[in-house]
């Protein structure tokens, strides 16, 4: 059987590489070797998983560099030589090997206003949103985000700009602008508005490049600073 | 991870912006110049070597890649997402090229 040369970051902020060796499995991911060597090798290895299907978004780590969900990423696609290097995600703290604090990525969708805020109408009854309304179409185009954090790991603007709320929480606030049952439209604008919101993004487009479920977090802010130079003009910011 | 053309793009817009920056208080100087029409002339001529008239082609070039990268991103911020826009950067770019060569061209006739 074939082995791979597995490096894992070990260690918290300040750390080194350390190197295993994995046996190679047909179909095998990258969450497969890292969970080798934590239930053979090296029981002390700490890391986040739970589905293992692409669903809860807790597994993403930097796979030779570039930050993957591991649970859906075969190890054939991204090992070179046979070796691959597993660190944690970027523009996070480590707390502990491959686990990072996740705490300030979520609190940024907070800042960002990222919560459904329902209108009187959407309250008192059910609202219909038919299905090929164009702003329930741009809803649903970034809906799906799984949390992972993957996108924010890939922009250079949050590394730049540690309060730059970032792509995943912008393109929540996007999302729920535009729902039609949300009832606070302006509020969730103003929250976005400021210099670390929307117009601190350069649209360079990692993060849509990066993000596992294709959702495209440029396209979302881009909308989002539209809306956001219309209030403006409008004085109702 | 920057390995993609809308990050590249970033790049050459912002290392343009910085270079064009740095040029404008040469530049400033030189409309400076125009004030006394001797100064201006031994400037024009030194200007008229081949050496410079190359630096002058990149000069050109930066500028237009500058100039169509702005509007570019102009076109992402302001109007309706479009699917097409990574082949605005190819545009962007040729475009830059043409207005270089156009340049060089010019400077031969
Ligand atoms: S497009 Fe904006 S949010 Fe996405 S990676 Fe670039 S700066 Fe970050
Ligand atoms: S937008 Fe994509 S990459 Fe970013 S957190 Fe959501 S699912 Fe992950
Ligand atoms: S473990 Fe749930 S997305 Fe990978």
């Amino acid at each position: 059987m074939t082995t791979l040369e597995v490096e894992i970051w070990r260690g918290a902020e300040e750390g080194r590489y350390e190197t295993y060796e994995v046996p190679s499995q047909p179909s095998q991911t990258v969450l497969d070797l890292v969970t080798y060597v934590q239930r053979k090798l090296d029981p002390s290895l700490a890391y986040r998983f739970a589905c293992r299907v692409g669903v809860c978004g807790s597994c993403a780590m930097t796979v030779n560099g570039t930050p993957r969900w591991t649970c859906r990423t075969h190890v054939q696609k991204v090992a070179t030589q046979g070796r691959v290097r597993i660190a944690p995600l970027r523009n996070l703290t480590v707390v502990k090997d491959l686990a990072t604090d996740m705490a300030p990525f979520f609190d940024k969708v907070q800042e960002a206003r990222g919560r459904f805020i329902p209108s009187d109408a959407a309250a008192k009854s059910v609202a219909e949103v038919p299905p090929e309304e164009p702003k329930r179409k741009e809803a649903d185009a970034g809906i799906e985000c799984i949390g992972c954090g993957v996108c924010h790991a890939a922009c250079d603007v949050v590394r730049w700009l540690p309060e730059y709320l970032g792509p995943a929480a912008l393109n929540r606030a996007w999302t729920l602008v535009n729902d039609a049952r949300d009832g606070d439209r302006i509020g969730h604008l103003r929250a976005i508005a400021e210099d670390a919101g929307c117009h601190a993004c350069h649209a360079h487009q990692s993060c849509a490049e990066h993000c596992p479920v294709g959702i495209n977090p440029t396209r979302s802010i881009s909308g989002l600073k539209r809306l956001v130079l219309m209030a403006a003009i409008r004085g109702r910011l | 991870m920057r390995r993609h053309a809308s990050y590249r793009a970033f790049l050459v817009h912002r290392l343009s912006g910085v270079a064009l920056a740095l040029f404008l208080p040469v530049h400033l100087v030189v409309l400076g110049l125009a004030l006394e029409a001797a100064a201006l002339d031994g400037f024009l001529n030194w200007s008229a070597q081949p050496l410079v008239k190359a630096a002058e082609t990149i000069l050109v070039v930066l500028l237009a890649l500058h100039l169509f990268g702005g509007l570019r991103l102009l076109a992402i911020e302001l109007l309706p997402w479009s699917d097409r826009q990574k082949d605005w950067i190819g545009w962007a770019a040729a475009a830059a090229l043409t207005v270089g060569a156009g340049f060089v061209v010019r400077s031969f006739i």
